[in-house]
């Protein structure tokens, strides 16, 4: 037997059909669905009379579109009712579980997979989504696809897939106090640029991956592909374990002790071959701040705005004079000088429990800056409900936040939450792309607790200093 | 999905790198269910400007799309490619293509040839001089050609994509017939694999 990496072990595992000149054919064990990939991949079905070959193995929630005000209250937008209608009626032609709006287990299609212990080590998970690279954090093999895979693995509960080369980033020793997941990925996408991962899938490891809880995992892996690899992983551990031991649907009794046992022979054998390999200095890593218009256009905390022209390759230069034009911002400016009028936590990288606890501690018994608008947008139901229970909406409506439903909201404006023209949000989302969270609107990519410092100071500043 | 073997046309040059998918097809297109249709929302913000390439009449009618390095990064919609195939462009070229967008043009029946960064800039300098460039590009042969300018470049295209792509071939179909291998694997899942029966 050959070494093998943990995303070659789980890869073998699913080979359906192999042969030369082929693409592998991959089994499927997890497949999530919302309401924006979805209707043509339906629509494809009908069209060629096809059946979903296991609606157990999917779940299918709405999320991008819906609107986080009062949900009583009559949907402004005909086109996202529609929308909705369509996953409602296909999912139920089609037999597919939907957690719907009035669900309190509805979410962000990657917070409600783990929350109900769907998402478990070991499988393949699909969704017409490249931020499905979430799910990598609980060891499991994770990525995006386009809406016609989508039809295809609900057709057939596979996918042929080439294999894609294998990358280690690892994180050597441990990160400073107050230093986040969301900081880390963003050195790391700072480091190997948007296009670094293209090809790869990216296992994370050392000592300030693993001493990450799962939330901060999820948002590591989450980010992967903002530097181009369509899947991220990380080992299960104890951690995994301990988090996932009780979800409603992760394996209980015996089961649990079979699937343990399986679980934990998930890791890159010792002397295992990666295509290629990086490693960063873990006390290296600062709070994050992005300045440009893609997410690894990035300084720490303390740095200054760059200069395109310091930039050699052409490129980079092309692209960094563009974003700052659209950021009007301009190359020595302090980005702790930098004022923002909008504050959104939320998203499928930060809007679970954890980040809203980390927060609503840095806002505790402080106001939001006067001209600073700010929400925060639980991942789901349940993370909501959780936070009501512990307080923690209180403590953000005290210091002048908007507390909303759960949903995608401002990660990319699908819903009425956008940014006007010009306004400058410090965001814990992915995508700072120009337009993103509303046409003109300037996004910064933070972590929670820099989203919330930058809510009291009206600019950005170094949350560990408040 | 309609058969591709030999294009003949204008190249559109779009000398940008890292182009990502909320340009190509920004959100407010994503709502549509329907699956045509996209075209006129392609590059919906940039389009707004009079001199970007899109509108300049010389490449009304291109089929072929050249780009700089990362093209198509970002979010997984393939309602991007659906936007690039309804205003006509059947091949993109560029140095490098993000992994996703790659897999989508391959579904839809559009063609993503990778060349290195110097064979790219020769054609981005010819497309964007003043009467442009017209390149033959034979996928049989795996060929790029234009003989006035003595281009002559072979290009790498995974086998089974061709023969898709050839064939004019939805890979469902395909993979249908594997429908025995499927069910035997289906056989010997563990059990305490997750399913989501249980949770309504
Ligand atoms: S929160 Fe944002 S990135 Fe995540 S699934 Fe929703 S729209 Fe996509």
């Amino acid at each position: 037997m050959t070494n093998k990496t943990l995303a070659q072990k789980i890869w073998d595992k699913h080979v359906i059909h192999k042969e030369d000149g082929l693409p592998d054919l991959l089994y499927v064990d997890l497949h999530l669905i919302h309401e924006v990939t979805s209707p043509q991949a339906f629509e494809g079905l009908r069209i060629n009379n096809r059946k979903v070959r296991r609606p157990d193995l999917c779940i299918a929630t709405i999320d991008h579109n819906v609107p986080t005000t009062d949900r009583t209250l009559p949907n402004p937008d005909p086109l996202s009712i529609k929308q909705i209608d369509t996953l409602r009626k296909n999912t139920k032609e089609f037999n597919i579980p939907l957690l719907d709006i009035f669900d309190n287990r509805q979410g962000i299609v990657h917070v409600i997979g783990p929350e109900q212990g769907l998402t478990q080590p070991g499988l393949t998970i699909v969704c017409g989504d490249s931020h499905t690279s979430t799910h990598g954090a609980f060891g499991s093999l994770a990525f995006g696809i386009g809406t016609s895979e989508v039809e295809h693995v609900l057709a057939t509960q596979s996918l042929p897939s080439p294999m894609p080369k294998m990358m280690q980033i690892n994180i050597k020793g441990n990160v400073k106090p107050g230093i986040t997941g969301k900081d880390i990925i963003l050195a790391i996408i700072n480091k190997i640029g948007v296009d670094g991962g293209i090809g790869h899938i990216i296992e994370y490891t050392g000592d300030a991956i693993k001493n990450l809880s799962m939330e901060g995992r999820m948002t590591v892996c989450n980010m992967t592909i903002e530097a181009g690899a369509r899947a991220g992983l990380i080992a299960p551990d104890q951690v995994t374990f301990d988090y996932l031991k009780n979800k409603p649907l992760a394996p209980k009794g015996e089961e649990w002790e079979r699937a343990l046992t399986y679980w934990n022979t998930l890791y890159s054998d010792e002397n295992c071959k990666f295509d290629t390999i990086i490693e960063i200095d873990a006390a290296t890593i600062e709070p994050f701040i992005t300045w440009g218009t893609n997410p690894a256009q990035s300084i720490p905390v303390s740095g200054i705005i760059p200069d395109p022209d310091q930039i050699s390759d052409p490129f980079a230069k092309e692209t960094a004079q563009r974003a700052l034009k659209y950021m009007e911002l301009s190359p020595g400016t302090k980005i702790q000088e930098v004022k923002i009028n909008k504050v959104f936590i939320g998203s499928c990288t930060n809007s679970r429990i954890e980040d809203l606890r980390a927060a609503s501690k840095i806002v505790n018994g402080k106001n939001i800056a006067d001209n600073v608008h700010a929400i925060v947008v639980p991942g789901s139901g349940l993370v909501k409900k959780q936070a009501e229970d512990e307080g923690i909406d209180q403590v953000f409506i005290n210091a002048g936040f908007e507390w909303r439903e759960a949903g995608c909201s401002m990660c990319l404006g699908m819903n009425p939450d956008i940014l006007k023209p010009g306004e400058r949000c410090a965001s814990t989302s992915n995508r700072n792309f120009e337009g993103r969270q509303g046409q003109g609107g300037r996004t910064h990519l933070v972590s929670p607790e820099m989203a919330a410092a930058a809510a009291i100071a009206g600019h950005f500043t170094d949350v560990r200093n408040m | 999905m309609n058969s591709l073997k030999n294009i003949s046309s204008i190249v559109l040059p779009l000398n940008r790198a890292d182009v990502d998918t909320d340009q190509i097809m920004p959100k407010q297109y994503l709502k549509r269910i329907e699956r045509t249709g996209y075209g006129p929302f392609a590059f919906d913000e940039w389009r707004k400007n009079p001199n970007f390439v899109l509108n300049n009449p010389l490449y009304k009618n291109a089929q072929i799309l050249l780009a700089q390095r990362n093209f198509g990064s970002g979010s997984s919609r393939e309602h991007a490619v659906w936007g690039l195939e309804d205003i006509g462009i059947k091949i993109v070229i560029a140095p490098s293509f993000a992994d996703i967008f790659n897999s989508n043009c391959g579904k839809v029946g559009l063609l993503c040839i990778q060349l290195n960064q110097k064979e790219i800039n020769t054609l981005m300098n010819l497309s964007e001089s003043k009467s442009g460039l017209i390149l033959s590009i034979n996928l049989e042969d795996q060929k790029i050609i234009n003989e006035e300018y003595s281009i002559n470049i072979n290009f790498e295209v995974d086998n089974f994509l061709k023969y898709r792509l050839l064939n004019g071939l939805d890979d469902i179909g395909i993979t249908m017939q594997r429908d025995e291998a499927i069910q035997d694997f289906e056989s010997k899942r563990f059990n305490f694999y997750p399913s989501s029966k249980t949770i309504i």
